[in-house]
């Protein structure tokens, strides 16, 4: 911040306008490595668990999908893995995507998309848990 | 420093690859591909909620050639990007940037991540 000469007569505010608030970049980065952080148990459970009900069928992938421990563990993973690719790709998109418009879209497609297959991946383990 | 003297990032068609810039970019890569990837786990949950026809023609997919070909690299993936994401959240921390200790254990992600990769598979395959 050695130079503080303006460049543009733009006011600061224009400058600004449509970047967020100074301290969303803080907690973006916070979550990033916090789901970060749930995931490596979480993952490592969840891989060892269905290589070892590998080719299961539905009786099966039933009673383990719905057993307590295990659904609260799925809802866990699952929230903390759409959480985490969210941010990620948002982050990707940001560094890719130059055309402010473009840019807006596509944040709020993946944004939705993220909370849409969230949603009904928990829907269907608690419809299992609650035995529906 | 003045716009016009800022250092040019390495033009990346005359850069000699390194461990360290290879494994970097993998690990966007990997986050990206494993972020599409979770359309298939979604689409499994949702179909053993939605009953056995449902759950049958998930299973029979994944368990086709082209559904073990999605599901290894998947699964080889989500070990590389684990690996290396505990790489990454201890440099969060502060820690491991000697260039010495970068190259050990970037190696280290490459054989953890295979390493990984493997036990997986061979537990899968032993079960099915
Ligand atoms: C399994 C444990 C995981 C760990 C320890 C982990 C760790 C990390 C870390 C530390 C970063 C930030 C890297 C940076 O500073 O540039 C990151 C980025 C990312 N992760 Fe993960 N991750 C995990 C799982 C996942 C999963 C399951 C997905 C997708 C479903 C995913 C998608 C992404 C994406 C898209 C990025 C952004 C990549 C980039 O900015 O270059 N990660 N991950």
């Amino acid at each position: 911040m050695a130079d503080k000469t303006f460049r543009s007569m733009r006011t600061p505010l224009a400058r600004v306008r449509g970047l967020g608030s100074a301290k969303e970049g803080v907690h973006h980065w916070w979550a990033q490595r916090l789901t970060a952080l749930a995931l490596v148990p979480l993952t490592l459970w969840f891989v060892v668990s269905v290589a070892g009900l590998a080719g299961m069928d539905h009786a099966a992938a039933v009673a383990w999908i719905g057993s307590p421990a295990v659904s609260v563990l799925l809802v866990l993973l699952v929230t903390a893995t759409f959480w985490h690719a969210q941010l990620g790709v948002q982050v990707v998109i940001e560094d890719y995507v130059h055309s402010e418009a473009v840019k807006l879209v596509a944040l709020i497609a993946v944004k939705f998309a993220a909370v849409l297959l969230a949603i009904a991946s928990i829907f269907a383990v608690l419809r299992l848990a609650f035995g529906g | 420093m003045s716009a016009e003297r800022r250092p040019l990032s390495p033009h990346l068609q005359i850069y000699k690859p390194q461990l360290t810039s290879v494994l970097s970019i993998s690990h966007r890569v990997t986050g990206v591909g494993l972020a599409a990837g979770t359309l298939l786990l979604t689409w499994w949950l949702l179909a053993a909620a939605s009953g056995p026809e449902a759950f049958a023609t998930a299973q029979g997919f994944l368990g086709s050639w082209f559904g073990y070909l999605i599901l290894f690299g998947f699964s080889y993936a989500l070990m590389y990007h684990l690996c290396n994401g505990v790489r990454h959240l201890f440099w969060d921390a502060g820690r491991g940037f000697e260039l010495p200790t970068v190259y050990k254990s970037g190696w280290a992600v490459v054989i953890g991540s295979a390493a990984l990769t493997v036990i997986a598979w061979a537990i899968a395959l032993a079960s099915a």
